[in-house]
């Protein structure tokens, strides 16, 4: 696939620019035309890191893309500064600390308020700039006199002034800009972009701080705007005060999602669909002002059918082509790669579920001055109150270091709650929860899993969309980079120890054949594996598995019960299961919960023989037989 | 220098303006919270009742008849887009039912557009309603005196049909919790045909008895949209008295701030919206967990 080359996309896109001014003349299209797609795709690149990647809406990029075009418009018109390029990078830098505060207020809320409160911020700065700001913006005249760019290069200057003549200052702009956004979506932060829109919750239970990565994404989106504002100006020797109209942001949105989302292109293509299309059924064909219903009706039917768009569309095709064309070919490849992770083992019994016995277990993080004396996690008076129904009630709870300790309780006995308490994704009513000698009572989920708390979820939380290898990446770059840090421009195999650790995993969960298969297209017994993987990867020195084994077909019980026992080595686990047979031959010791209480708790066999915990499970039944 | 005449007749302004918004919200907010779609078509189709009212009134010159056919129209509109396109977006993701909404609004505007350019249109007000009445201390167009009074009924009905109906129980339990609307054995598909039609009636409505005060153009709805926007995140999602409370907020907020300054009247009600995200993220009458 393309992408897999270093620089491929890159190059492409640098021949493609420069063959522009060559070819499209030719077949009669304005070179104001393709200036104006140019503005446009690279105000969409950001909007698409925003839209595509991270999966925030925003119908408010219009403040900003105005932001920047008139402080640079007002620098050089109005405040004589001389240096274009200087005035837009400082549009830029104006339009990101714009950016910075309105995503403080629009990140508050999460999708559908996302979107209304961008329309709404965006509607305010249309207004002040018509009223409060006028004297400085022109108000509903704009700012004329906006100079185009020269360079003087010590022997000749350089000037770029309209049409084809600016044509290359924009393609190096638009060419800058699509190599920034590549290096920025294969980056370590590009990868929790796409967790974020895949499943935010896991993003953040994995250790990301996904606020902070969400304004990042919403700042890196204002730039891209700010600059290209700038260049609107530039490229019109007029600022419009229009830039700043909801429509401006709507035709963003329409072209990015035409064009195709979440794949850089898009909005280039989208707006070249638009523009064109424009031109081609006002001029030709006479419509005049019914083009936009044309239009408006063209996107209807491209999001009810062909939901990622026109590039989108031929990413699909190529796939269904290449899979139809391919199948022999195929089969055989994916029949003979599971033999990969099991040199020792018959093929067919490796197919599913086996593992290679060489597989090391991955070391969980070693904290200086950890005392194996000291109990890992200690619990007391843990209570948790939904309205008037008890979940929890005053559970006490000690884990020593690497034990392996099993939970069990019939169905309603509160054992998720108390490792969604554990775990910090909800407070407890009342109690404290001690890990590793630090009180983390209160804290966030964020911050417990980067202290080496973490647990894989009862019902799959995965990252649909993306690869095993990406899903399993995602959650070593938190144990690897912390909650937050803002590695851009970093390629993910640049970062120490990463690879392996995935690799590792990957093994451990003998999901290594299946490494570049999204998700969505894993059978059921390998997502709940791929589940524990994630926990996994994310190398936590307390790991808590919320029924692993449920679901699974007796033969991937057998094999995962293998596997838990294998991964347990030289750590600490918790798991909650209602396969008895399996926790009591996993576990060393077992607490039983029933009705949000610590019932009992003892070895396996003490567990097995005690009539409490009989009566709990079979209780009733004597009851039951009298009556009938 | 702002007498008590004024500021009486802004206040008066902005309750008118209120009730509006409150209507028009509350369409979109019981549609939010039941189908869990926010309708970016909700300013386009407030436009269209404005229209279709004009069309009607033309016709039969009965303004009584334009808000009937006005309203009724919003209905059939609102129940064959849920049919034919909505119902296909619940299980996708809200960026795709966001934009088809979207996408749809613009196909009205552009529409209307076309068949009536970009002119505006007026319908005046039913004879009984027109001139001025005098209130003591000011005078006040009657039109608008009765639009309050007219909105408030409008209001009323709908919440008669949420809160005293068998169909409004099951929209609000729908709204609280859809799946187990479900699971007791109600056709939920059937019932958010019938909240996506009566929210497009409101706003239809809104949109007609709005008509002979303020000049038709294919693009009154936009601004009206971002508004109800403000309302709904002030009120809370969801939330009928929200959206009522929000409202008669935010058209004082713009009546008000216009007053002394039309400039500012965005900046204000925005600068209302932040408090209220602040102090409350989830809206004044919102609960948890309705996102």
């Amino acid at each position: 696939m393309l992408g897999q080359r270093r620089f491929l996309i890159e190059t492409l896109t640098a021949i493609g620019l420069i063959a522009v001014p060559f070819v499209l003349p030719y077949l009669g299209s304005a070179p104001n035309t393709v200036n104006r797609i140019l503005v446009w795709g690279l105000f969409g690149i950001g909007f698409d890191i925003l839209f595509g990647y991270t999966g925030l809406l925003s119908f408010g990029q219009s403040a900003l893309y105005g932001t920047g075009g008139f402080v640079a418009a007002y620098l050089l018109t109005r405040a004589g500064f001389p240096h274009v390029i200087l005035a837009l990078i400082i549009g830029m830098i104006a339009a990101a600390i714009v950016g910075c505060l309105v995503g403080l207020i629009a990140l508050r809320r999460t999708g559908i308020y996302f979107a209304m409160i961008t329309v709404a911020i965006a509607e305010v700065f249309y207004f002040v700039e018509f009223n409060p700001l006028s004297a400085w913006t022109g108000g509903e005249n704009g700012l004329p006199g906006v100079p185009t760019p020269s360079f003087y290069l010590g022997f000749t200057t350089i000037h770029f002034t309209s049409g084809w003549s600016l044509y290359p200052f924009l393609a190096l702009c638009y060419f800058i800009g699509i190599v920034l956004a590549l290096r920025i979506v294969r980056s370590p932060v590009g990868a929790i972009f796409s967790a974020i829109r895949e499943n935010p919750l896991r993003a953040a239970a994995l250790g990301h701080n996904i606020h902070a990565y969400k304004l990042t994404a919403f700042v890196v989106a204002a730039a891209y705007a700010g600059f290209a504002g700038g260049l609107l100006g530039v490229l019109q020797a007029f600022m419009p005060p229009e830039a700043f109209t909801f429509d401006t942001s709507g035709q963003l949105v329409i072209q990015t999602a035409i064009g195709g989302r979440g794949t850089l292109f898009g909005p280039l293509l989208g707006a070249a669909v638009w523009l064109f299309l424009q031109d081609f059924l006002q001029a030709t064909l006479g419509l005049g002002a019914a083009w936009k219903l044309v239009l408006g009706l063209v996107f209807v039917l491209l999001i009810c059918f062909l939901r990622n768009g026109i590039i989108g569309g031929f990413k699909d095709l190529y796939r269904y082509l290449r899979s139809t064309r391919g199948t022999p070919a195929d089969l055989q490849e994916s029949a003979s790669l599971p033999g990969l992770g099991a040199d020792d083992e018959p093929t067919a019994a490796a197919a599913e579920g086996a593992r290679n016995p060489a597989a090391r277990p991955i070391n969980p993080r070693h904290h200086a001055g950890t005392d194996a004396t000291v109990p890992v996690l200690q619990a007391t008076g843990l209570t948790k109150h939904y309205g008037g129904v008890i979940a929890n009630a005053d559970i006490d709870f000690t884990v020593n270091q690497g034990e392996l300790r099993g939970i069990i309780g019939p169905n309603g006995a509160g054992k998720s709650t108390f490792f969604k308490m554990l775990t910090c994704e909800v407070p407890p009513t009342s109690g404290k929860i001690v890990f590793e000698g630090r009180d983390i009572t209160g804290m966030n989920v964020v911050d417990v899993c980067q202290l080496g708390l973490t647990k894989s979820y009862q019902v799959n939380q995965l990252f649909n969309r993306l690869t095993v290898r990406e899903n399993v990446t995602i959650a070593a770059l938190a144990e690897r980079r912390g909650k937050f840090r803002l590695d851009m421009l970093r390629s993910p195999s640049k970062i120490s120890g990463l690879r392996e650790q995935v690799e590792r995993t990957l093994e451990l969960v003998n999901l290594t054949a299946r490494r570049d298969t999204p998700v969505s297209q894993l059978a059921y017994g390998e997502k709940r594996r791929l589940e524990v993987g994630l926990a996994l990867a994310a190398s936590p020195t307390l790991l808590l598995l919320d029924e692993p084994l449920a679901g699974m077909s007796p033969g991937e019980r057998a094999e995962t019960v293998k596997l838990l026992k294998s991964i347990s080595q030289g750590r600490t686990m918790i798991i909650i299961d209602h396969d008895m047979d399996a926790l009591f031959e996993l576990a060393e010791r077992i607490t039983v919960l029933q009705e949000g209480r610590v019932l009992v708790e003892g070895k396996p066999d003490e567990i097995k023989r005690n009539p409490q915990v009989q009566e709990a499970y079979l209780g009733g039944m004597h009851e039951v037989q009298v009556t009938q | 220098m702002i007498s008590w005449p004024n500021f009486l007749s802004q206040l008066f302004n902005g309750l008118a303006q209120g009730a509006l918004l409150a209507l028009i919200s509350s369409g979109l907010t019981i549609i939010y919270g039941t189908l869990g779609v926010l309708n970016l078509a909700h300013g386009a189709m407030f436009m269209l009742g404005g229209y279709a009212g004009y069309v009607a009134y033309e016709a039969s010159g009965s303004f009584v008849v334009a808000v009937i056919a006005g309203t009724l129209f919003l209905g059939i509109v609102g129940v064959v887009m849920e049919r034919v396109i909505i119902r296909h977006f619940y299980s996708r993701p809200p960026e795709d039912q966001l934009l088809v909404t979207f996408g749809l609004g613009i196909c009205f505007v552009e529409v209307v557009r076309f068949f009536f350019s970009s002119l505006t249109k007026t319908v005046p007000p039913p004879r009984l309603l027109t001139g001025i009445t005098s209130l003591g201390i000011m005078v006040y167009p009657t039109y608008r005196l009765a639009l309050v009074g007219i909105v408030a009924l409008a209001l009323l009905a709908l919440f008669i049909v949420l809160y005293r109906t068998r169909l409004g129980m099951i929209v609000r339990a729908g709204i609280e919790d859809s799946l187990m609307v479900d699971s007791l054995g109600i056709d939920v598909y059937r019932v958010f045909m019938v909240v996506f039609g009566i929210g497009a009636m409101a706003a239809g409505f809104a949109g007609i008895v709005n008509a002979p005060v303020v000049s038709l153009t294919p693009d009154v709805g936009e601004a009206i949209l971002v508004q109800t926007f403000v309302v709904v995140v002030i009120g809370g999602v969801g939330s009928f008295t929200g959206a009522v409370l929000g409202g008669l907020i935010a058209g004082e907020i713009i009546s008000l701030t216009s007053m002394v300054n039309p400039g500012y009247a965005y900046v204000m009600l925005f600068a209302a919206m932040t408090l209220v995200l602040v102090v409350r993220p989830h809206g004044l009458l919102g609960t948890r967990g309705r996102e």
